[in-house]
Formats: C-alpha cells, structure tokens, sequence
C-alpha cells in the first residue's frame, strides 16, 4: 500500500562544490597566460592605429615603449590637451628620448644590448611631426630597431 | 581502529582563488603588443658631407601622403588599397618596362639558378608634418604587404613551402632577391 508521506521535511542534498576551486584556477591560469601586465599607468591616452602586417614583440626585456597622446583627464589642466611623450611614468620632452635610451640600454646585459627594441605606442590621430622628431631622436641614440605599435585590422 | 582525520574545510577555496582570478584581471591588459617592425637607417656622422646619392629616376617609386592623408605616387593620386599592388609591380618589373626600375640577371645558385631582379630599386615615403599617424601606418604596412607577398611568392616557388616555414638562411636569399629599401625623408610642409 501506498504511504502517504506528509510531514517528511525533504532535504536538498548539499551541492558539492569541491571542483569550484579547480574551474576558477583554470580561467585563472588562462587569463595569466593570455593577457600581460601593464607595464606603466598611462598618463596619456592613446588609440591604437591599425595594420595587417604584424610582428609580435619577443622577448618582453628587451622592449622600451615610448607614449604619444593626448594627456589623460587627470592631467589635462596641467598640461593642457597638446599631444605629449610618456616616458616610463613621466611626460618628457623630445630630447630627453636620447639619454633615456641611453640608460636604459646601459642597464641591459651587454648580449643583449644590439637587440633593444623600441616600441612606439602612439595614438593614430596623432601628427608626422612628433613622430618624425622622435624617429630623428632614436636615430641620434642609435637605438634603430623600432616597432610601431598597432592591432590587427580585421576590416577595412 | 585508526583514527579519522576529520577533512579539511575547502569551502573558502574558491573564494581565494576568484580574489586572484579578479586581481589579474584588473592589473592586466588584453591587447598582445604586436607592431610594424621597422628598421631606422643609421645617424649620419655629424662631420660627413650629406652626398646627394644620384638615383636614376626609374629606380624610384615617390609616394607622399599631404596634410589631408591624401596619397600621391609618382605624381598620380592613389587609394591605400591600390598601392600594395602598384609597390609590387614596381619591384618585380616583369614586363621590364623602361620607366620601372632596371632588371639585372644574377645567379643565386641552387635552387634558384639565374633570377631577374631589380637590385636598385627604392620606394621613397615622404609625409607631411601634419599626416595622420594612421595614414602613415596604413601606407608603411601597404609597403612592407608588398614585400612580404613577393617574398612569400618566392618561397612558394622555390621551396614550395611558406616563407616562415622556412630555414634562416634560405629566408636570407630571399631578402638577397628582394631587399626591403624604404627610405624615409624628413616630413615637410607641403601646405594645402
């Protein structure tokens, strides 16, 4: 015969959550291996331009970056909306490019000094002439590998 | 009978792991850092007298870009997007045109044996002080396409394998048969 069951409380079983720390380990890892740390905080903002014919930058020791933008909001009353240079964690002039490279190079491994790299990440509405006074600057500082930093076009 | 160990509490395990999960998305950044790689000539030394290098003309591929991103070749407007295939019919000169720069005959050895190429050529890249950075890009990877295209050909052809895929040294005779030379001028201020 049936039993009628009433006043049987039923119980949700615990839900076993002891893999929880796995699956978060694992996207933690995938985001460790896919993304790569800032390297500075940017004191000026910068679009990326676009391009299809990309190299990726190796070995990340031997990058320096140069910035060109526009100050970011923060810093605009000072330095007014003029497009500027960041080196590092500050703004710089032109000519302070040269002994910049200069120091950092001569804090490399003397093996690997010929391989510096210069990654220049400026906006794409920026114009020639401060981009061809930094070239001229980097020429000067003998430091002639250089890459301009840019994302893959997917269209046109 | 052995004693039980009672079992650790894992529950805060997960919590841990989403602190760090979170902190490493907050102080990394998703873009890869990928660029157009180029290479800058070396300095002049300041006590050497600047020759004027005598270029014939036909060796030479003008393409300037104007304050207004507009692109000129050899004194012909152009869209970005022809410019790729006009680089390349200028480096290859197939039809050995007069105004296209001259072919000489030279032997690689295996496997190529005797190839036709244009060892003077240059492709002078002149902008104005006020281009676009994007613009100047777009036409500097247009110029580097082109290369890489006549390169992959190349590899194609003789090894039948990509150009990457390559050893170093075979890469380097390609380079020998088609050298990248890009020369830059200092921007000017063309007006308009």
């Amino acid at each position: 015969m049936a039993k009628i069951r009433r006043n049987e409380k039923r119980e949700m079983p615990a839900l076993n959550t002891s893999s929880l720390p796995d699956i978060i380990f694992m996207l933690l890892f995938f985001f460790m291996s896919v993304t790569s740390m800032k390297e500075v905080t940017y004191k000026v903002q910068f679009k990326n331009p676009q391009a299809t014919e990309l190299t990726k930058l190796e070995k990340k020791s031997l990058v320096r970056y140069i910035y060109v933008g526009t100050p970011t909001a923060e810093f605009r009353k000072q330095y007014g909306a003029e497009t500027r240079i960041q080196l590092d964690d500050a703004f710089a002039e032109t000519k302070e490019i040269g002994e910049y490279i200069v120091n950092e190079r001569s804090s490399m491994k003397e093996s690997d000094q010929g391989l510096m790299t210069v990654s220049i990440k400026a906006d794409k509405e920026t114009r020639m002439g401060i981009i061809a006074d930094i070239k001229q600057e980097l020429r000067r500082a003998y430091a002639l590998k250089i890459s301009y930093a840019a994302t893959q076009r997917t269209s046109y | 009978m052995a004693k039980k160990i009672p079992q650790i509490n894992a529950s805060s395990m997960a919590d841990i792991s989403f602190l760090l999960l979170i902190f490493f998305l907050v102080t990394t950044s998703m873009d890869v850092n990928q660029g157009l790689a180029r290479r800058l000539p070396a300095p002049i030394p300041p006590d050497q007298k600047i020759e004027d290098k005598d270029i014939n003309k036909r060796n030479l591929l003008v393409v300037k870009i104007n304050s207004a991103n507009q692109l000129m070749v050899q004194g012909q407007l152009m869209d970005v997007k022809q410019l790729r295939e006009r680089a390349k019919e200028f480096i290859k000169n197939e039809s050995n045109a007069d105004y296209y720069p001259k072919v000489f005959e030279e032997d690689f050895g295996a496997p190529f044996g005797v190839v036709k190429y244009t060892k003077d050529h240059v492709i002078s890249v002149q902008n104005d002080v006020d281009t676009q950075y994007q613009a100047y890009l777009d036409v500097q990877n247009e110029l580097v396409a082109a290369y890489n295209e006549l390169r992959e050909e190349c590899a194609q052809k003789y090894f039948h394998k990509a150009y990457n895929e390559l050893e170093e040294d075979q890469q380097k005779q390609i380079q020998k048969i088609y050298p990248q030379k890009i020369s830059e001028a200092e921007p000017k201020n063309y007006g308009n």
